[in-house]
């Protein structure tokens, strides 16, 4: 007798769905590959060692480093960077960022000098913030909150404008007013992409952190990572880059976390 | 007006409410370089209590009527009249059914449901009851926590006809609301539409390209023909006022159906 005929599983359909488990594996071989890559390229001294440090030590590097009080300092206050600048931006940009996209004179007020700032690199701004606010605390929340809020107003507002119409015109023939209609339609309606726009923003913020405490700093990772240059302590650099991309990927989650929970009809 | 002249006016026999006045109304769609006429002077009335079906061929101007009736459109000249009140802007008197789905996605079947009382600061206690008891009338109440993305197509559409209900209007306008809709779910949604318009005792405003459906469930028919969307005939649909699915296969039905099919060939 011959076994009934079967299709294959279908593995490389469009954007079908493929499963927990098999998704965990595929990412799993992925990060072993970029491993593998870099064992080799490493114990193999393809590449100098002093440029390219073999994992291991690296490894070691960084349970030495967060063995220490002092590195957990830097880890701290860069936190604390990063979530200033970022809750400054969010707490400005998203009021603003809503209006524009609901209101064609918000859009016209705000958005064509946005277009062109946005173009202007944050860093540019630099010496300008250190005459404007120093060398302080305020002046890193101040320059990762410039690298933020433009590109969050303008995303925002996009996202507003996304907005169904006849998700509006139907809120207008229940009874609700401008107003009414912005509270119970627009807000609700956006929040699950908005979430999805603070998680892209909040990946920004963490790079102009870095860029932030590249100068005349004396704390943080960026600090560490500068510090570490100065000696070519590679494995040091290295540790800083993981640890911040650490950091980036736990507050990624978070955010994908709290989406799943707070929005279950989205 | 003195008091005197007042009393004679309500002495005479009272309309019933919900009577809809067009007057003479064009609306025309003007770019800079082309201008679109889109209706040409639409003059009807319909009753209170009435349910009247606007028939026509796709892109004949019956969205865009509807609209001006709902007020989400202002028209280019001519007037809509709502029991004597010209009609400027929408309000919960005119509650509108869409073609799409235009149901919250961020509530529950029930809170979609009390969303216009909720606006009007109806107590939760009478909300509860009024969308109880129109869950029921559309045979949901299993569904009340559901959020609409959990629903099917015709499902959708019931509470979008409940939550038009909620606020008790005096007029329901309905865009094509079961077009896109299975042939076999369509037939239960009618039959369901007139049961519910048995018991709330409101005026119908129907739109459908269909002609099954025209007849089947209203006691007159308005033809709409294109370039520019104008009414070119009327009739009264001369079948009991119980519709039973049977009544589909009375001659007066099939006879007239014959004769809409022929106006609309042209
Ligand atoms: N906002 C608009 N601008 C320009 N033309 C429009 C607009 N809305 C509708 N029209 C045109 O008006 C005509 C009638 O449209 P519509 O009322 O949607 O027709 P129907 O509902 O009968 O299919 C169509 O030809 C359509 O292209
Ligand atoms: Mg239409």
């Amino acid at each position: 007798m011959h076994p009934p005929k079967r299709r294959k599983p279908p593995r490389f359909q469009i954007y079908k769905d493929i499963g927990n488990k098999p998704y965990a594996i595929t990412a799993g071989l992925s990060f072993v590959f970029l491993l593998a890559v870099w064992s080799l390229l490493s114990y193999t001294e393809a590449v100098n060692p002093v440029f390219l440090p073999q994992p291991q030590r690296v490894l070691m590097e960084l349970i030495r480093q967060l063995g220490s009080a002092e590195y957990w300092n830097h880890i701290g206050i860069s936190v604390f960077r990063v979530s200033a600048g970022f809750a400054l931006a969010c707490l400005i940009g998203i009021p603003i960022g809503i209006l524009a996209g609901t209101f064609k004179f918000g859009e016209a007020l705000v958005e064509p000098p946005m277009e062109f700032i946005r173009y202007m690199p944050a860093v540019a701004f630099i010496p300008l913030i250190m005459v404007w606010a120093g060398i302080g605390e305020w002046a890193k929340i101040l320059l990762i909150f410039i690298g933020c809020f433009f590109q969050l107003v303008l995303m925002v507002a996009d996202n507003t404008r996304r907005v169904s119409q006849d998700l509006l015109h139907a809120s207008f023939t229940l009874g609700a007013g401008r107003w009414k209609a912005i509270e119970t339609v627009i807000i609700p309606a956006i929040q699950p992409q908005l979430m999805n726009t603070m998680r892209l923003i909040l990946g920004w913020a963490w790079t102009y952190l870095v860029v932030a405490e590249l100068v005349a700093v004396s704390s943080g990772l960026g600090f560490a990572i500068m510090k570490a240059q100065r000696f070519l302590n590679t494995e040091q650099i290295f540790v800083g880059i993981i640890v911040i991309g650490l950091l980036g990927l736990i507050s990624d989650r978070i955010f994908a976390f709290l989406n799943r929970r707070l929005f279950p009809w989205a | 007006m003195d008091q005197a002249a007042r009393n004679r006016g309500t002495a005479q026999p009272e309309a019933v409410p919900g009577e809809i006045t067009i007057l003479g109304l064009h609306k025309a769609y003007e770019s800079r370089k082309s201008r679109f006429e889109a209706l040409r002077d639409i003059r009807l009335t319909v009753g209170g209590n009435e349910f009247l079906t606007i028939l026509g061929p796709s892109g004949c101007g019956k969205s865009t009527l509807l609209r001006i009736v709902a007020g989400l459109e202002d028209a280019s000249s001519g007037t809509v009249l709502l029991d004597g009140e010209e009609v400027i802007g929408p309000g919960a008197d005119r509650g509108m059914v869409f073609q799409g789905y235009t149901l919250f996605p961020w509530l529950t079947v029930r809170e979609n449901i009390e969303y216009g009382l909720k606006l009007r600061g109806v107590p939760i206690l009478d909300r509860r009851g009024v969308s109880s008891y129109l869950l029921r009338v559309i045979k949901l109440e299993a569904f009340d926590k559901a959020y609409p993305k959990q629903l099917s197509g015709g499902m959708k559409q019931r509470v979008a006809i409940a939550r038009a209900l909620a606020n008790r209007p005096k007029v329901l306008l309905m865009d094509e609301p079961f077009g896109a809709l299975d042939a076999q779910t369509k037939l239960e949604m009618q039959e369901m539409l007139l049961d519910v318009w048995e018991k709330e005792k409101t005026t119908v405003l129907f739109i459908t390209h269909d002609i099954d459906e025209a007849i089947f469930l209203s006691q007159r028919i308005v033809v709409m023909g294109a370039g520019p969307g104008r009414i070119l005939k009327e009739f009264q649909v001369r079948l009991p006022a119980e519709r039973t699915p049977e009544v589909r296969e009375r001659p007066e039905f099939l006879a007239l159906k014959r004769e809409l099919a022929q106006l609309l060939k042209h």
